[in-house]
């Protein structure tokens, strides 16, 4: 039978996970806080039906202030900047005939990755560095599973191509990210 | 019908998002068998995508910083407050 949970508990025991999930979302501190303390008093108007873990449920609270908080940026701040900006940084990646200029090596055992502390701080690194916006894509479909129809909207991309084509972007950068800064150095330290 | 490596690498990621249509599909299966650079590059965005969606419950192992004392602190008395209003 699950209790009503004192929200200092959860401060104490979910505040860091909360905070770094809004600063991965939100990349700002005080807006983390912020969104921190307004997911705790949600909270604590809500009742935790016991479903999930309390964490999750917390981090589902969270997720819907951040979806708010982006479209209301995203209204403030309409379109335009660093996607197109980025624009085609991967296009150098194929030749005039669309073939990989680069090779694709073969990562030994990625599962393996998943159990290790270092993947973990590279791959959020790799997240950090694609232009905000196409991160923001990224994270909304993989991390909210929101449709590419649900995330045009909320970021106000025009068409669903462009959506599949910023997607396809953020997803070539990110293996570039991880192929230099992981899985070569794995490479090297085999060899 | 010939697609380039970089057609093939959208519609890669397209099939993330999307089940793409039976012709498409076909293309990509056909350019698959013949590229293994491709093919190397449509497994390791099935890992990217499967990392993403656990990357919540490895927070803690990013070297983020923790919410600060201070802020921990000043949410502590708004939550209080917001007890006694109600």
């Amino acid at each position: 039978m699950p209790t009503a949970s004192d929200p200092h508990h959860w401060l104490d025991n979910y505040g860091d996970a909360l905070y770094r999930y809004a600063m991965l979302r939100l990349r700002d501190s005080m807006l983390a806080e912020d969104l921190v303390q307004d997911t705790l008093l949600a909270a604590m108007q809500a009742r935790y039906a016991g479903q999930s873990s309390e964490r999750t449920w917390l981090i589902g609270i969270l997720k819907h202030k951040i979806v708010d908080h982006l479209r209301k940026a995203r209204r403030e701040r309409p379109l335009g900047d660093d996607i197109d900006a980025a624009a085609d940084q991967t296009a150098d990646l194929f030749d005039q005939h669309g073939h990989w200029r680069i090779d694709i090596s073969q990562w030994s055992d990625p599962d393996k990755a998943l159990e290790q502390k270092e993947f973990w701080r590279i791959f959020r690194e790799c997240l950090g560095h694609l232009p905000p916006r196409m991160g923001d894509a990224l994270m909304m479909r993989e991390l909210d599973g929101m449709s590419t129809e649900e995330i045009c909207q909320e970021l106000a991309i025009d068409t669903t191509n462009n959506m599949w084509v910023i997607l396809s972007r953020a997803r070539l950068r990110m293996r570039q990210c991880l192929d230099t800064n992981w899985f070569h150095r794995q490479r090297e330290d085999k060899a | 019908m010939m697609v380039s490596c970089k057609e093939v690498s959208q519609l890669v990621s397209r099939s993330l998002d999307h089940p793409l249509p039976i012709s498409e599909r076909l293309v990509v299966h056909m350019h698959l068998m013949v590229c293994k650079l491709c093919s190397r590059y449509r497994r390791q965005l099935h890992f990217l995508q499967r990392a993403a969606r656990r990357l919540p419950e490895h927070l803690d192992e990013t070297a983020m910083p923790p919410l600060s004392d201070e802020a921990k602190q000043r949410i502590r008395a708004d939550l209080d407050a917001d007890k006694e209003n109600s």
